[in-house]
């Protein structure tokens, strides 16, 4: 340039150093916003809990399931009964806790199921357009057409009850979501142009769509997995509350609920504990998603 | 006369994690009637900051934390929003920053600017403020929703819709930056020419300091929120007391040569080195349909013969949509041609599949305009700049790592920047990340779509300063893609000028600056900005 700076003797004040949080300065400015959410902790707790009670219930309960105790049938919730006991004297908490594992393991892997087969639906659609894309998508209209309970009763009632078919049942009915919300993000990522310089230096379709175009699509693919996490605990209590549970003693938050629908004005505690325990997960599950989903954004 | 806009002590911030962090400090600032003032200064400088104070539009998080902005006799700082109701639109009038989002896209022009003279109480038609604003034929345009206009029309829509509300200051936010040059010189043009006939003031906020020179009656530098410099534009251009002003005044090209456009480099009369990239009458037809003419092509290029010696830098310049990205990407094998002949280092190209092209790869190479869009976020700087050598599985993880702290250092770029994330980084710095990417594979062709029009001015001058030494320390070609003929002057050697999908006209930089031929070229030398600096 023609001007010259050489005999500049005014000094400046130096330019400040920019202030550009480092990574885990970002982390740790995350975790500190999200520790001072009081609900979204007690959420995260409660959800825990139910998750860990319903591999180890042993931990939070000594009674058994099973153990009948007619000199002390249909008491309300006091200490040592928490929610009480039932007909036969049975302790509802106890129940409540032991019959927690078939939905959190079907939830868990309906929701695996509805993950890896909607991403990869909605990365192949997203990807490849066209013919592909308009016939895949039909599909999921099609799914997306036929009442989630419905299409699970339907299956369940050909494969029969048990802990993978409810998983089946459930996570084919959460799919088409997960297609199209994955489909969505990929068609916004590919037309961004860190793929295109991807593409200009070299690298294959196989690369750019793992390394580019699902790490930069899944953010809000999560976001819907935990929030169908309820839809399909409530998918799965619905079923046992149908009778399509387990077959007594056995007991399951669905059945719980049924079988305490006849006592509701003399033992209120029977079907509205076991319920308030299922809407609290729910709930729970919901508040985390929209979090996070805050969070992301 | 009293002053329209009387700023004094002004400071505002913005809190973040309970610590207010200040972006203007301790401000003064007069507009008076019928007076152009302009506020020139980076981005981050708190000019956009400053003029949303003035206006009351701060961002939930922003706060005025001393000091009194008072427009028109009415205090602004720590208004209710009731009053500051009645000063939007009838007594301040914003002008947006981008023309694209700037317009409700489910109204039609018309009924948006009908609101503005509504919410003003008037009764006039629209057109008639459309007409002011400088909109050719305002009462079919009035009917038209803004996809239908063009990038410069939405811009005098918007200028309307300020218009209509009668206001005695103007606020124009980056009025043009996101157009061509020709067309943001024609709406300034229209701009200052209303601002003198009606007496209405202007607040013009830019980081161009040759645009604020054009301008302004009084120009106010300002740096990190403080004013550093204000005065009439003459003085400031010739007698600078800040190094910092010096500093933007040799970055706009047309200021630092007093008016003239100088061009780097003459090759008049030298001999041409031999082509690495050939072009020879390539045409590409997009299909395009639309309702009322059914399938149809519509003529991206048209007959493009462009030639890029090696070791040079060949500039392609012209308005956005005359087809010279598309050149760019069928250049670079990313869009198939539809006619022609691309011959790269001597090998022809044209319809060669993406396999058979992938070698080629490794001796052109693309850098993007954007620099906040292309690099991955989920990546850290070095695997971004190794990702080319990892897609051609050169070399094993300790060599690569090698090979991206060399290249960090080729574009001044410390080597603790390989564990960050783009994220992390300025526009600057990540554009220069980019070109680091782009030289993993040492390419021998470099095409630059744009890549220094996304920067404030004195990061583009640096970004062109490097591209320029990279050129000589490694011999490199570029092919750069521009509008603005002012930065073309500083880097290219050779010219072509497109226009509608055709060159019209191709050259030495030297010779077609000095001795235009073509319309188009005149209109777009003239549109350089920075004209002022003739008269000092």
């Amino acid at each position: 340039m023609s001007l010259d700076f050489a005999q500049d003797v005014q000094v400046d004040a130096p330019p400040p150093v920019e202030e550009v949080p480092s990574r885990g300065a970002n982390l740790r400015a995350n975790l500190r916003q999200l520790a001072r959410k009081p609900v979204f902790l007690i959420a995260v707790l409660y959800v825990f809990f139910v998750v860990v009670s319903a591999f180890w219930p042993k931990l939070f309960t000594s009674a058994g399931p099973y153990d009948t105790h007619p000199e002390t049938a249909m008491l309300s919730p006091r200490l040592g009964h928490l929610f009480g006991t039932d007909l036969y004297g049975r302790d509802l908490w106890t129940r409540v806790l032991y019959g927690s594992p078939l939905t959190i393991k079907a939830t868990l892997i309906a929701l695996a199921i509805a993950i890896v087969a909607g991403l990869t639906l909605g990365v192949v659609s997203g990807f490849f357009a066209g013919f592909t894309d308009a016939f895949l998508m039909r599909v999921v209209d099609v799914l997306l057409a036929i009442p989630g309970l419905l299409l699970a009763l339907s299956i369940v009632t050909a494969l029969g009850y048990g802990t993978i078919p409810v998983a089946v049942a459930v996570g084919v009915g959460i799919v088409p979501g997960f297609a199209r919300t994955t489909r969505s993000e990929v068609l916004r990522v590919k037309t961004l142009p860190y793929v295109e310089a991807a593409r200009a230096g070299g690298a294959s379709w196989g690369r750019v769509l793992w390394r580019h175009i699902l790490p930069n699509s899944w953010g809000p693919v999560a976001v819907l997995a935990v929030l169908d996490a309820g839809v399909a605990i409530i998918a799965i209590a619905s079923l046992s509350f149908l009778g399509f549970g387990a077959a007594p003693p056995a007991a399951e938050w669905g059945t719980l609920i049924a079988d305490g629908r006849n006592y509701l004005v003399t033992s209120w505690w029977l079907s509205l504990l076991p319920g308030l325990f299922v809407a609290l997960l729910v709930l729970s599950l919901n508040h985390i998603s929209k979090t996070l989903q805050e969070l992301t954004r | 006369m009293s002053a329209l806009v009387e700023i004094s002590g002004l400071d505002v911030g913005y809190l973040r994690h309970r610590t207010i962090r200040p972006a203007v400090v301790g401000l003064d600032l007069r507009v008076e009637p019928a007076e152009v003032v302009a506020v020139v200064g980076e981005s981050g400088s708190g000019k956009t900051t400053l003029a949303n104070a003035v206006i009351g539009l701060l961002p939930a998080n922003g706060r005025v934390t001393a000091g009194s902005a008072i427009v028109d006799g009415v205090e602004t700082a720590g208004a209710k929003e009731r009053t500051l109701r009645k000063l939007r639109g009838s007594v301040v009038g914003l002008i947006p920053q981008d023309p694209m989002v700037g317009l409700n896209p489910t109204k039609r022009v018309g009924a948006q600017v009908a609101e503005a003279v509504r919410l003003r109480g008037g009764t006039e038609p629209a057109e008639e403020y459309l007409e002011q604003a400088g909109v050719p034929d305002p009462a079919m345009r009035a009917r038209q929703y803004p996809h239908e206009l063009s990038g410069g029309l939405r811009q005098r829509v918007l200028i309307a819709i300020a218009l209509a509300g009668q206001p005695k200051l103007i606020i124009a936010d980056e009025p043009t930056s996101a157009l061509d040059v020709t067309v943001q010189k024609r709406i300034l043009d229209h701009l200052s020419g209303l601002v003198r006939e009606q007496g209405i003031g202007l607040l013009i906020i830019t980081h161009d300091l040759a645009v604020a020179a054009d301008r302004a009656d009084r120009v106010i530098v300002m740096q990190h929120g403080r004013k550093v410099e204000e005065g009439d534009p003459r003085t400031i251009l010739t007698v600078p007391r800040q190094h910092y002003t010096r500093q933007l005044i040799a970055a706009a090209p047309r200021l630092a040569h007093g008016g003239r456009v100088v061009p780097r480099f003459d090759v008049r009369g030298q001999e041409e080195p031999a082509a690495i990239l050939t072009l020879t009458g390539v045409s590409k037809t997009f299909a395009v349909s639309d309702r009322r003419h059914g399938r149809r092509g519509f003529n991206a290029l048209d007959n493009v013969s462009v030639t890029v010696p090696r070791g040079r830098t060949h500039a392609l310049v012209g308005e956005s949509g005359c087809g010279k990205t598309t050149t760019l990407r069928i250049a670079l094998g990313l869009e198939p041609a539809t006619g022609g002949s691309i011959k790269l280092d001597g090998t022809e190209i044209t319809g060669l599949s993406w396999n058979k092209l992938r070698p080629l790869r490794r001796k052109a190479q693309l850098v993007h305009q954007d620099p906040f869009a292309t690099l991955d976020p989920k990546f850290t700087i070095g695997q971004s700049i190794t990702e080319p050598l990892v897609s051609f599985r050169i070399g094993d993880r300790r060599s690569r790592q090698a090979r991206a702290r060399e290249l960090l250092d080729q574009v001044a770029l410390p080597a603790a920047y390989l564990d960050r994330l783009p994220t992390e980084l300025s526009g600057g710095q990540r554009q220069r990340v980019a070109i680091a990417r782009a030289l993993a594979l040492r390419p021998e062709l470099l095409m630059l779509d744009e890549p220094v029009s996304a920067l404030d001015v004195l990061v583009q001058e640096q970004i062109l300063q490097l591209l320029a030494d990279l050129q000589q320390a490694l011999g490199l070609s570029y092919l750069f893609v521009s509008h603005d003929l002012a930065i073309v002057a500083e880097i290219s050697h050779t010219v072509s000028v497109m226009s509608e999908g055709r060159v019209v006209e191709q050259g030495p930089v030297a010779e077609v600056f000095t001795n235009p031929q073509s319309r188009h070229t005149r209109e777009l030398i003239d549109a350089i900005p920075g004209q002022r600096a003739d008269a000092v």
